[in-house]
């Protein structure tokens, strides 16, 4: 479980301090799919990070399951919006990276993840070889090895082609259905939003905060065409014209 | 070198890398991604691939040199250039074997060896702890770049004096002088690779909780590496420039002295010999170096060494 109390983040910019974050709280329960959505520059990546424990410089109260999150770990798997992979090691080794593959267990588990995210065969590939999509796979079942409370993904998607980031987010459903994982997912599109989440977060910047939290209560697999979808579409959707109409958040018609 | 470069980079990165795979063989690309991959191949990539194939790779360099030999020795043979300047390449290869069967060549290639080899591992060992020390410690870098950047500028030669000055014209000198020069480059290079580690990739070694050692050995290393390799191969060729030079200024043995020794009797054919061997040997030494570029650096896309 993930409860954020009274989260403030102030950077000290040469131009004067800027709010990241303001009084944010927000408790995530274990195994739940949150998605954040919000304009660019409202703290969404600002958010992960501290939640990551990559930034430990705040005010308030972030905890998970009861303990302060007091640096990055293995607990707290991250997905970046690029893959970040080693380019020197291939798709078996990226996902072992400190792990040796000579420890069968490790071995078995790679083969397992691998399979999980559909790229069973790629094992002896270079990330040069991979294209965007797989990339980012392989960096979900690197952080899935070691077994996290939570994942965090910052825009994982944001640069594939609206076929694959589709494909995507079923391949990223069907292991949050088997792993059981807590998800945090940071997105810019309105549609992916909806579509994953249980609960879709809506941010607004300066200062970051949230507006406001709405439950997504469709069962999964979701539709994106049904009437139910789109009118919880629009009902987000309205939560950001009734502040913000920056053309920062993608609320085109998607795929 | 470069039209083929610039041809397989038009193919693509996929194309580029399914050749790479089957190059180093271990690669499947399995299902549809495999298709998709492989289809933009334009015509043109292929047939200048196809037409370096008709040559191997090693034999392609050695067009120009053979040519130039069979134009000496006609020129030779018809009289057209002086025996005494430019002996022909028959009698050089004459003079090279009596040497070898001599034990003569050996015994001056081994005590070559040795300093070069001494001079470079002492060098660029030096330079490489130096290079990762700067490189990891902001700390470090203030402390001793700057120095090492001041003697840097110092042009090698003009320390020989003082070199023998010190330590007289032996072994260790030449060592010394030999390891000065090859420590520059290794140094240099290595605090480049260094400082060249992604600090993104860094994020993810501590989000996956890296050891200390794991971040050096995993992340630091590798991103060093091709500009380590780099900075080994400038140092061996430093390395085999100072040879030559402090076998000249003093020495009983090594090729340096071979040369020198054959000039007082101007016995022009040991000379080339000499040459030649050096040639030989800098050309040995650099493939080494090329070769474990293409083992350890063939995960770089823009690798088309
Ligand atoms: N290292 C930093 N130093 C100073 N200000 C920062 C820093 N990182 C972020 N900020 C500021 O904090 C605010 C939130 O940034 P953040 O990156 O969290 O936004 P975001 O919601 O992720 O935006 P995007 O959707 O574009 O990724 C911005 O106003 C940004 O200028
Ligand atoms: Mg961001």
């Amino acid at each position: 479980m993930l409860e954020i109390e009274s989260l403030n983040k102030t950077f000290a910019a040469p131009s004067g301090p800027v709010v990241a974050l303001r009084d944010i709280r927000l408790t995530v329960g274990r195994g739940e799919f949150v998605t954040f959505i919000g304009p660019s520059g409202c703290g969404k990546s600002t958010l992960l990070k501290i939640v990551a424990g990559l930034d430990t410089v705040y005010e308030g109260s972030v905890k998970l399951n009861g303990e302060r999150i007091g640096g990055p770990g293995i607990d707290k798997g991250v997905i970046f919006q690029e893959p970040r992979l080693f380019p020197w090691l291939t798709v078996e080794k990226n996902v072992a990276a400190n792990l040796s593959l000579r420890n069968p267990e490790v071995r078995k588990r790679v083969g397992e993840l691998l399979e999980l995210v559909r790229l069973q065969g790629f094992e002896k590939a270079y990330p040069r070889e991979l294209s965007g999509g797989m990339a980012q796979r392989v960096a979900i079942a690197r952080a899935l090895l070691r077994n996290p409370d939570i994942l965090l993904l910052d825009e994982p998607f944001g640069a594939l082609d609206a076929f694959t980031r589709s494909h995507m987010q079923e391949v990223l459903l069907d292991i949050w259905q088997r792993s059981k994982t807590t998800m945090l997912f940071v997105t810019h599109d309105l549609d992916e939003a909806v579509f994953l989440g249980q609960r879709v977060v809506v941010m607004n910047p300066r200062p970051g905060h949230i507006r406001s939290v709405l439950d997504i209560d469709l069962p999964y697999p979701r539709s994106r065409t049904g009437a139910s979808f789109q009118e919880l579409r629009a009902l987000v959707l309205g939560e950001f014209e009734k502040v913000e109409k920056g053309p920062a958040v993608d609320v085109g018609a998607g795929i | 070198m470069s039209d083929y470069s610039a041809a397989s980079r038009s193919a693509g990165p996929g194309a580029g890398a399914a050749e790479e795979a089957s190059a180093t063989g271990g690669v499947r690309l399995p299902s549809a991604a495999a298709a998709v991959q492989a289809a933009p191949v334009p015509v043109e990539g292929a047939g200048v691939r196809e037409r370096r194939k008709a040559l191997p790779g090693w034999a392609h360099g050695w067009i120009v040199p053979l040519l130039v030999l069979a134009a000496w020795e006609l020129g030779s043979a018809l009289g057209l250039v002086s025996e005494s300047a430019l002996p022909a390449p028959s009698r050089i290869a004459q003079a090279f074997w009596s040497l070898v069967a001599s034990g003569e060549l050996a015994r001056h290639i081994g005590a070559s060896f040795v300093r070069a080899g001494g001079g470079f591992l002492l060098g660029g060992a030096t330079g490489l702890l130096l290079g990762l020390f700067t490189g990891l410690g902001k700390w470090v870098e203030r402390t001793l770049d700057p120095t090492v950047q001041m003697l840097r500028t110092v042009p090698l030669l003009a320390v020989i004096p003082l070199f023998i000055l010190w330590f007289g014209v032996g072994e260790f000198s030449k060592i010394l002088l030999i390891s000065l020069g090859a420590f520059f480059p290794v140094y240099f290079h290595t605090f480049l690779g260094v400082r060249s580690a992604d600090r993104k990739l860094h994020e993810v070694t501590k989000a996956l909780e890296f050891s200390a050692l794991q971040q050096a050995t995993k992340l630091i290393l590798p991103s060093a590496l091709p500009n380590v390799l780099l900075g080994i191969r400038l140092s061996v060729g430093v390395s085999w420039l100072l040879l030559a030079v402090a076998e000249m200024m003093g020495a009983s043995s090594g090729i340096g002295y071979l040369i020198q020794d054959a000039r007082v009797y101007s016995q022009t054919d040991i000379v080339f010999v000499g040459i030649g061997l050096f040639a030989l040997v800098g050309k040995l030494s650099d493939s080494g170096v090329r070769l474990l570029e293409k083992r350890w650096l063939g995960w770089r896309s823009s690798y088309k060494g």
